[in-house]
């Protein structure tokens, strides 16, 4: 089964993404967005920020005397500070290239002011030696209020700013920029036409792009050019309680049971307490999330791509049909619920696939309600909480609640909101198992039943073959709480 | 990508799909033979195919209907007062018929085609847009490279009916002056005079992008669009998996493997792919055994899209048609009525299909030299993209098995070539039968099935 496509050119040359720009232009945001975003939709990439480096280097830092050009003295610092910053530098490359070649990565962002040519120059050369692509991100900013806020919103977070006062903190950071104004030599888009970057100006009202060379370069082109710093927030919920739910049968297509119409309504009342200005209303194509929508009394709009995950050949059976029907699958699935996909269904990662549109256009949103699925809902927290894809498919989304999510600082502010309406619990633990060579279990825990033992081994210890199962059942018994229906020798 | 409005019913009303709240008006500027209309005629097809109602507006046309003879390039000439005053006319006239199909048409995107090099003229334009709730989006080509625009007039100059009494070198000639009357004027897109702008500027055909304040999704869409396809000479080649055990028993959808004909097709299409002698040649297939099988043949590496499967019949998988007629003879007749928009129960519809094509078509703008081995309906809506066809022609194009189309880019469309690799297969093209009333007999709706075992 070879890699699937839905890049292409994706296993070809590593890439370096590297950032250019003086500080507090948004450098740091723009790659730990990025990171996340080449991550969910499955390109391995991993950011390497210098400023990180040199704070382990530099472990007491003074004042921005550390860095001002004038006297003597500091002119010596200045020097030792440069080959301090320099093997810094040098250090996060060849962290870089252990990434590429030892960890399988696939993109490494690499995020330092970078704003002299040498710099860069030096970053061209180890590219090229080894065979990566460099892509340029330059951020251009002069409005002193936008680079105000982002002051405030991240840097006095900084290790560097811990025990300082905060109008002392301002001050120093912005003597710390004029710093490195002197030296300041943006991307010539003469002398560095050959070059391949983007030039972001004024946080998103203009860019330059030049020399996209690759796929995923046009893919991060265009990932930046949708995102925006405009404050505002996404609400995420599934629909209310459907009558299949309470059947404990999955997917299908129905109805809100009693309780669900409920949620509605607390739903309508909720949103209308939280006075959003402008919310858009998102729902899928399936009866539960647009009967959810409706009680809001306000316009939605329908996206197939928020259809909940496709069973396939187990649509709307209970977990303990499925075990009676396709024990195999049943247990594929606990082996790797993010790729497993069902027959004539979908798997989680189908799920991101079909979702990136949907995340993208929130990029360009502003206040918006999303009503969708338990997997769907997975998916689209794992985006905006940076989950890898191991946690993703166990991630908690149960009915009746909403979770608000805030753009702050460099992540994302999540507060839930239960709206006190009961409903069944559809989430599905992780179960603890594994299994043996030709036959297997799963203890649900969820439903706290043994659907079927046959036989188990440990997960990470020595493996219990046993030639008779009742061995193999105490020793699951031992691990977990079981109560066998029945069982077979 | 379309975002369905409210519907109900299994058919969703012909309602246009709202990317955008008020219309939006294209306009192109630059000198002649800078790929203004290429790029005109491109995106508006591209538009088209997503479900967002587009046109263009060639003011040329307009005024070549004006003017019944051209006769050099005087007419062009800036001291021109008789000249000047028909062009302006024209523009007036396609703006025009603009705000017509955009207010009363149901139009969404009109893509205003022609040179609009001074900063006035743009003006001008400016206000009839803001008179009428258009948004405007301006997109800018510039370019010096003389290869590229010597290119450009031998592809699409020579042809047009400006020049149908010339012979080349005179056409070159007067072209070039042509050109040569606009150059003083021009005043391009300043990234300070004209700040407050929405518009995109592209660069030495693509080299590099200046992008200014893009206002909503579809703005975001087209710059995206734009910065993907190039003009770089090359060859798609569109072709169905071989024959499968589904298709010679008359059965739609599965995952079956490929009959001994099918494997056939896949050796003689290793062939042929080879003759053809294509420089770096990329493959891609499906993730259904029948493409993944005939890809095999070719002893080259392939990349599988899930998005290439099969459209998804649904209840209706597996089955013959005399069975759908047996069992959901109601759906049978709603496809028949609407095959395009329909969607199977629980399965998908060819408009579904091109949203989840669009990837793919995306990044056959980027690549150059493709084989995609896909199936019936995924094949069709690929052609439908390349070759402007409507939502009504798409699900009954000709895609027959063991036939490679290859399409090669020329002057504003595409060339193609259908190369039959002379294997037996059976035909799995149902047409559209005259009877689609619901209430029709069996006999009436199976008419046109083709024979299978």
């Amino acid at each position: 089964h070879r890699p699937s496509g839905y890049f292409t050119g994706f296993c070809n040359s590593p890439t370096m993404i590297v950032m250019v720009g003086l500080p507090a232009r948004g450098k740091t945001y723009i790659s730990k967005k990025l990171t996340r975003y080449l991550n969910w939709i499955g390109v391995p990439t991993k950011m390497f920020n210098v400023g990180q480096y040199r704070r382990e280097a530099v472990k007491i830092y003074k004042n921005f005397e550390f860095f001002k050009p004038d006297n003597e003295e500091a002119m010596r610092i200045l020097s030792l500070f440069t080959h301090i910053l320099q093997a810094c530098a040098s250090a996060a490359l060849k962290d870089v290239a252990v990434y590429f070649t030892k960890e399988q990565g696939q993109v490494a962002v690499f995020d330092a002011t970078n704003t002299t040519r040498e710099r860069r120059l030096i970053i061209i050369s180890f590219a090229k030696e080894r065979g990566y692509k460099v892509f340029f991100v330059e951020s251009i900013c002069d409005d002193p209020e936008i680079i105000a806020e982002n002051i405030k919103q991240v840097k006095f977070g900084s290790p560097d700013y811990v025990d300082r006062d905060i109008e002392e903190a301002n001050e120093d950071f912005i003597q710390r920029i004029e710093c490195y104004k002197a030296s300041y030599m943006p991307i010539d888009d003469d002398k560095d036409r050959k070059l391949s970057y983007i030039k972001i100006f004024d946080v998103g009202s203009r860019y330059l792009v030049n020399r996209v060379q690759d796929h995923i370069q046009s893919r991060i082109v265009y990932y930046l050019m949708n995102i925006h710093v405009t404050p505002r927030s996404i609400y995420l919920s599934r629909h209310g309680e459907s009558e299949l739910n309470l059947l404990g049968r999955i997917g299908g297509d129905s109805g809100l049971s009693p309780r669900g119409q409920k949620y509605a309504n607390a739903l309508a009342a909720f949103i209308k307490g939280q006075n959003i200005s402008d919310l858009k209303v998102w729902t899928s194509h399936m009866r539960r999330t647009i009967q959810t929508a409706e009680a809001l009394g306000v316009q939605y709009e329908q996206w197939k791509a928020l259809n909940e995950i496709d069973a396939g050949v187990c649509e709307e059976l209970t977990y303990e049909e499925i075990q009676e029907n396709f024990p195999e699958e049943f247990a594929l699935r606990d082996q790797d619920k993010y790729r497993y996909r069902y027959p004539k269904g979908e798997s989680y990662e189908d799920l991101v696939h079909r979702l990136e549109p949907v995340i993208m256009e929130l990029e360009r949103q502003e206040n918006v309600l999303v009503v969708c699925h338990q997997a769907i809902m997975r998916c689209l927290l794992a985006y905006f909480l940076d989950k890898p894809a191991d946690e993703l498919p166990y991630l908690r989304c149960p009915l009746h609640t909403v979770l608000k999510l805030t753009p702050v600082a460099y992540g994302c502010k999540v507060e839930p909101f239960f709206l006190n309406i009961e409903a069944v619990n559809t989430h599905r633990e992780r179960p603890v198992v594994s299994f043996h060579k030709h036959t297997f279990v799963i203890i649900d825990t969820y439903l706290c039943q043994l659907l079927e033992l046959w036989c188990i081994t440990y997960l990470n210890g020595a493996p219990l073959l046993s030639s008779t199962c009742s061995e193999c059942f105490a020793a699951a018994a031992s691990l977990v709480l079981v109560r066998p229906a029945a069982y077979r020798g | 990508m379309m975002r369905g409005c409210s519907s109900r019913s299994k058919l969703t009303q012909d309602r246009a799909v709202c990317m955008t709240n008020c219309p939006t008006l294209i306009v192109t500027v630059g000198l002649p033979a800078r790929g203004k209309t290429y790029i005109s005629k491109k995106l508006t097809r591209y538009l088209n195919w997503i479900g967002v109602p587009t046109r263009e507006f060639n003011v040329g046309q307009y005024r070549r209907e004006c003017v019944k003879i051209y006769k050099s390039f005087e007419f062009f000439r800036p001291d021109n007062e008789e000249g000047l005053k028909i062009r302006r006319q024209c523009a007036s006239a396609a703006l025009n018929d603009v705000r017509q199909y955009l207010t009363e048409e149901g139009g969404q995107v009109a893509v205003f085609d022609a040179t609009n090099t001074t900063r006035e003229r743009r003006e001008t334009i400016i206000q009839f847009a803001e008179q009428n709730g258009f948004k405007v989006f301006f997109v800018e080509s510039v370019c010096e490279d003389p290869d590229v625009i010597q290119e450009n007039i031998v592809q699409v100059k020579l042809g047009s009916p400006d020049y149908t009494n010339c012979n080349t070198e005179e056409a070159v000639e007067d072209f070039m002056k042509r050109i040569k009357c606009y150059e003083n004027s021009y005043e391009t897109l300043d990234e300070v005079l004209d700040r407050d702008l929405s518009f995109i500027k592209i660069m030495d055909v693509g080299q590099r992008y200046l992008v200014n304040r893009v206002l909503d999704h579809i703005q975001s869409r087209i710059v995206y669009y734009l910065m993907n396809i190039h003009i770089t000479p090359r060859s798609i080649y569109l072709c169905r998996h071989g024959e499968s055990e589904l298709n010679v028993k008359g059965r739609i959808g599965g995952d079956s493997g490929l009959t001994p004909r099918g494997k056939e097709f896949g050796k003689k299409l290793s062939n042929f792919i080879q003759s053809q002698g294509i420089s770096d040649l990329k493959v891609w297939t499906s993730q259904m055994k029948r493409t993944i099988q005939t890809a095999e043949a070719l002893n080259v590496p392939y990349e599988q899209w899930k998005v290439l499967n099969e459209i998804d019949a649904g209840v209706c998988e597996e089955m013959r048609y005399e069975e759908i007629q047996d069992n959901y003879p109601l759906e049978f007749a709603l496809r028949d009525q609407d095959k395009y928009r329909y969607r199977y129960p629980k399965g998908e519809s060819y408009e579904d299909l091109v949203q989840r094509l669009e990837p793919v078509i995306m990044e056959l703008e980027r690549q150059e030299n493709v084989l995609v081995i896909c199936h019936q309906a995924v094949m069709r809506c690929l052609l439908a993209y390349f070759l402007d066809k409507t939502a009504e022609e798409l699900p009954y194009l000709k895609c027959p098995l063991h036939t490679v189309l290859k399409l090669t880019p020329v002057a504003y469309g595409c060339k193609v070539e259908s190369i039959s690799l002379n294997v037996d297969a059976v035909n799995t093209h149902r047409e559209r039968p005259e009877n689609v009333n619901i209430h029709r007999s069996p006999e009436d709706a199976l008419q046109t099935v083709p024979p299978h075992l």
